[in-house]
């Protein structure tokens, strides 16, 4: 519910929205393109209707689940969250979507499942990125079941109350605000129950570099470049770098669920 | 030939300081589009990356002048060291916006010199040029003497320390930074070609 989702605590927190502009110009959608303008550019040929998701594995109801008969049973609410990229850079977008938790009671999901698996949409006539092996499609994310089911994960379907642009991901995307951004997987077409950790793309381009957990943490940077600091989208060209903040901001709301790991290690 | 001919007269008719000129307005240009809006929402990585490639250009241009005078017959050797300087001035402005406008912080500086190997090796490339820049006068030339062509041969491995930087520094393998790394393979494999075939080694730079 609502207990997250309020204008109110976005502005005790003092999160000011990033305009329209700036979270639909400056994207990471490599299957249009490594360029950060690139999605903008190349994603208006993406059809995104009709659409339907796939859910499988270990569920009571595994099945194609159309988009817009899913809509009809979720509430969409509003969650303003902090967006932190990998690249040391931040946003933030006001959502609009419903819990993944919904979706998954939507399924059913059986006993022995511990973990989510989640796919992009691969379509490589609409998608010019993805004839370049920058990375091995199509895009795969997962997260820990209890991640999945945390009240703070959503599946977003749009932003500022309009549909969500193909560039971020349309028709339906992942949003984990307390990790970094692209572990929150855009245009999914299904979406997986399972009992053992699935592969995700970037830790299989690089283990090194992109851990399974990837959450956002100030105190272990990533081997190229420091996580201690961030610079907000929207500054110009004497934007201060800021402080980037445990969890990206949610560590009370999410330090529970990872009682007892070594951040360090499980990065 | 004919074309040939004619290239090299338009070469010579072409006055260095138009070289210096034309290759000096990017950096305010891109500079006035940072602060305009011009480079998107995120100028600050943005006009680092310009003034970067723009310097790795440059150290490219330079490295094909003597291969098209030697493979073609054209003849560019004078905008040379316009060429050289003008990529040691955009070296040192995307030195300069990736330290004071990107990571702010002296300390923070140092410590990504010595803990990040990308920044590592764009750090060894640009003190290589150092010496180049700094002696790229007509006086040092006449006084270092043939030490003169020892010294800038430097070049080469700076401009390849500078081309693995950037295939370095993007996420992923990307193919535009493995182009130029290419390209700066293929033009040192033309001086080691040279360089081995009998009677050339001496004669030539």
């Amino acid at each position: 519910g609502g207990l997250f989702s309020t204008r109110a605590r976005a502005q005790a927190e003092g999160l000011e929205p990033n305009d329209w502009e700036e979270i639909t110009q400056y994207n990471n959608y490599y299957e249009f393109g490594t360029g950060k303008d690139d999605p903008a550019r190349l994603a208006g040929q993406l059809t995104t209707s009709p659409w339907a998701i796939e859910i499988d594995g270990m569920v009571e109801r595994p099945g194609t689940y159309d988009f817009e008969d899913i809509l009809s049973e979720m509430t969409i609410e509003e969650r303003i969250y902090r967006f932190r990229c990998v690249e040391a850079w931040s946003m933030v977008v006001p959502w609009n979507g419903f819990e993944l938790a919904d979706l998954l009671d939507m399924a059913g999901v059986q006993d022995g499942a511990r973990y989510v698996a989640f796919e992009t949409l691969l379509r490589p006539e609409e998608m010019p990125g993805v004839s370049r092996p920058v990375l091995e499609w199509p895009y795969v994310e997962g997260l820990r079941l209890d991640e999945a089911r945390h009240p703070l994960t959503i599946m977003a379907t749009g932003i500022y109350g309009r549909d969500i642009p193909n560039q971020n991901g349309a028709p339906i995307r992942l949003v984990v605000p307390w990790k970094y951004g692209f572990k929150s997987i855009k245009s999914i077409v299904r979406i997986t129950l399972t009992d053992s950790e699935p592969p995700t793309s970037w830790n299989k381009a690089n283990p090194r570099e992109y851990g399974f957990y990837s959450n956002v943490n100030p105190n272990v940077d990533h081997p190229r470049w420091s996580q201690a600091t961030e610079r907000e989208i929207g500054g110009g060209l004497f934007s201060p770098r800021k402080p980037t903040l445990m969890f990206n901001g949610y560590e009370d709301e999410v330090a529970a669920l990872y009682e007892g790991m070594d951040l360090s290690v499980n990065f | 030939m004919a074309w040939r001919d004619r290239v090299n007269g338009w070469a010579r008719r072409i006055p260095t300081w138009a070289v210096y000129l034309v290759y000096a307005l990017p950096a305010p240009w891109f500079f006035y589009l940072g602060l305009t809006g011009g480079l998107g929402v995120e100028p600050i990585e943005a006009l680092e990356h310009e003034y970067g490639e723009i310097a790795l250009q440059l150290l490219i241009i330079g490295l094909c002048i003597t291969p098209l005078r030697r493979h073609a017959g054209l003849n560019f050797m004078k905008f040379r060291r316009a060429f050289g300087l003008l990529a040691f001035f955009y070296v040192v402005l995307h030195l300069s916006v990736w330290a004071i406008l990107d990571v702010q912080a002296l300390s923070a500086v140092w410590a990504d010199i010595v803990k990040r190997p990308y920044i590592t090796v764009g750090m060894a490339g640009f003190l290589l040029l150092l010496p180049l820049a700094l002696t790229s006068n007509a006086l040092s030339v006449r006084r270092l003497g043939p030490r003169w062509r020892k010294l800038h041969r430097l070049v080469y491995p700076a401009v390849l320390l500078g081309a693995i930087h950037f295939v370095m520094l993007r996420k992923g393998l990307q193919i535009e930074p493995l182009i130029y790394l290419l390209v700066v393979v293929a033009l040192l494999a033309l001086r080691l070609e040279v360089r081995s075939i009998p009677g050339f080694a001496r004669s030539r730079g």
